[in-house]
């Protein structure tokens, strides 16, 4: 199912939304790699959801304001744009850098949402389990690093990328450093306020994680008011990417769950 | 021609075998190959020979800044400074630089320089610099924001250096109350800025500014990348209105003087190799971390990395693209020269010990230069 490809500008920042299904409303927000590509996983949830996966503001094919400095400046434009799009009653999803974003949203506003799905989500620490420093590996070691299913990754590394496609790709790291290399990988002010998150919450973890330890599923767990964990065998950092139709199947019983 | 001696002081006791078993000698490198004993050795060698500039007739001693690294030992330049100022009279202690960005409060580089200015009486050169990029993986400073930093901790010395304190000053990376130097540097209006740096054009359009007109110092790139590097920085003058002169422009580069050019390959060559190969082996995403510089630099870096080609350097390939002057008298002058007609720079930098070159080989490094080619070099 292909996605329909929609602009929205907000203030001066036009941002690239890929659209896809009909039913209630799924936004999800994409890690640091942004979305070079419309995934498997996205069509199952079509199935069922109208699912919009915004490109955020410095990646891919969305404008990069300057004035965007932080990750709490993200979230606020994200307040921005659903106050402008007129979007209620979400079921967020998040992934890593997009995990920390949904919940640097959700402490400031939670009134247009209606549950969390949080997926390895990085923005807090676990003191004495570091993360993955995926800004000093290599190409080929970082794209290994995503993964638990290393044909994945060979997938991946066998493809050259085109000039055009190398160019977004630095894009996306510049931004990501810009929000997320110091602290890294998480904000000192963000931890203490979880607890306003008060929506139902699935946080979803592959078991081989090495970007995010799976240590962090259970701090996420603990802080979030109403949230269940799931571990996922043998996967690594992208659990909706290496294990799209299990954790689609996770995803779709919470939210018939939250629904009904 | 303004003459630098120029040192880096390198752990020559590396295993370098050890070494080449992790990911880099910066950064990560396990501390538990620094034996203190034998970098305590190293320390007392290293200043004896930056200390021998003097005597030999050299305008400037030069030192800098790099952290957790055995490629050099002075991770805080400016202590270096302080004990070279009571072992010389008259010779310019150039501190090549110190890296501005690293740091959450640059009144304390401004203080530091202030005191050493004082110390020496105003012998001090002050080099700016952004630190190279391993430096942020080792020190956690954000890249994507380098250049705002630094020129922002710029602004703030040079008007520390210079307005009447006490004075507010308001960054949106540094934001002081009050900023009241004491005490205030030797030298008037202070002392002179140096920039040295691998190229970023970014930096070269702002050092050739005519609010600043900073020598610009080339580091380590290939004969024509340093004279690319100084006519870009030519034009820019020109763009601006004036002709660069010649004490704006500098090399900083190895040099290795000996009876023959054979001899020169014989005793130096090993010690550049390890100079390229070991000490300063960085991958790109340590040596470019993501807005360090802006996406066109660093695709301009990633084609001139790959034009310097894959894998290691031979000495041979270093003398050969001009990287390093290594040979006889003649040979080594002739590469001067050759570099001077091409650009006109006016400041040789010049790294007299590299890698594991011995003492005794940097002492006699030092008297072939000192009596065979400085002589030639003086206007």
């Amino acid at each position: 199912m292909p996605a329909q490809i929609t602009e929205l500008k907000v203030r001066d920042v036009a941002i690239k939304i890929h659209r896809a299904g009909s039913g209630p409303l799924v936004l999800f927000l994409h890690g640091a790699g942004g979305v070079p590509q419309w995934l498997p996983f996205f069509d199952l949830l079509a199935e069922r959801y109208e699912l919009l996966v915004p490109e955020h503001p410095g990646f891919g094919g969305s404008d990069d304001p300057p004035w965007i400095r932080s990750m709490p400046d993200l979230a606020m434009f994200y307040l921005d744009l659903l106050e402008e799009a007129e979007l209620d009653g979400i079921h967020l999803i998040g992934n890593s850098l997009g995990g920390w974003l949904a919940a640097e949203i959700l402490i400031r506003d939670r009134s247009r949402f209606r549950s969390l799905v949080q997926l390895a989500p990085a923005g807090i620490r676990a003191k004495g389990v570091p993360c993955g420093d995926n800004f000093i590996w290599g190409p080929e070691e970082a794209v290994r690093n995503l993964y638990h299913d290393q044909t994945f990754a060979d997938r991946i590394l066998a493809l050259t990328p085109s000039e055009a496609q190398m160019d977004l790709m630095l894009k996306n790291r510049f931004t990501v450093a810009k929000l997320g290399w110091q602290p890294r990988w998480f904000n000192p002010d963000l931890e203490k306020w979880l607890h306003r998150i008060k929506l139902p919450a699935l946080v979803v973890w592959g078991e081989d994680d090495k970007i995010m330890p799976p240590a962090y599923g259970a701090l996420w767990r603990e802080r979030l008011p109403d949230a269940r964990l799931i571990m996922v065998e043998e996967c690594g950092h992208l659990p909706h990417v290496e294990r799209a139709p299990r954790v689609a199947r996770h995803i779709c019983d919470f939210l018939e769950a939250v629904v009904s | 021609m303004k003459l630098v001696s120029f040192h880096l002081m390198p752990y020559r006791p590396l295993d370098l075998a050890e070494a080449a078993k992790h990911r880099s000698p910066w950064v990560v490198l396990p501390n538990r190959l620094y034996d203190p004993v034998k970098g305590a050795e190293e320390y007392a060698r290293h200043i004896d020979a930056l200390v021998y500039a003097e005597e030999l007739g050299f305008d400037a001693i030069g030192v800098n800044e790099h952290h957790q690294t055995a490629y050099g030992l002075m991770p805080a330049p400016n202590l270096i400074a302080s004990a070279l100022i009571p072992l010389t009279k008259r010779i310019k202690i150039a501190i090549l630089g110190r890296a501005l960005p690293l740091v959450n409060n640059p009144i304390y580089i401004a203080e530091e320089f202030a005191m050493l200015d004082n110390l020496s009486k105003g012998r001090i050169i002050a080099g700016f610099v952004r630190g190279i990029g391993s430096e942020y993986h080792s020190s956690g400073t954000n890249p994507y924001f380098s250049h705002e930093r630094f020129h922002e901790a710029h602004d703030l010395i040079i008007r520390a250096w210079t307005e009447p304190g006490p004075f507010a000053f308001d960054g949106d990376h540094f934001s002081l109350h009050y900023v009241n130097l004491w005490p205030r540097p030797y030298q008037t209006p202070h002392p002179p800025v140096w920039i040295p740096s691998q190229g970023s054009s970014e930096t070269v359009a702002w050092a050739v500014h005519p609010e600043r007109r900073y020598p610009f110092l080339v580091t380590f790139s290939s004969a024509d990348l340093v004279a690319r590097y100084h006519n870009g920085y030519r034009d820019q003058a020109r763009q601006y209105g004036y002709e660069a002169a010649a004490d704006q422009l500098g090399w900083a580069c190895p040099i290795y003087v000996a009876q023959t050019d054979e001899r020169g390959r014989e005793e130096a060559g090993r010690a550049v190799e390890t100079l390229f190969n070991d000490f300063l082996r960085q991958s790109f995403e340590m040596l470019m971390p993501p807005g360090y510089t802006s996406i066109g630099s660093m695709k301009n870096f990633i084609r001139n990395r790959t034009a310097l080609g894959g894998g290691r350097l031979t000495a041979q390939a270093l003398i050969e693209s001009g990287t390093a002057l290594i040979g006889s008298p003649r040979t080594v002058l002739a590469g001067i020269e050759r570099m001077r007609e091409r650009t006109g720079f006016g400041i040789l930098v010049a790294l007299l010990q590299f890698g594991i070159l011995s003492d005794e080989l940097t002492r006699r490094n030092m008297d072939f230069f000192a009596a065979e080619v400085m002589p030639h070099l003086r206007d």
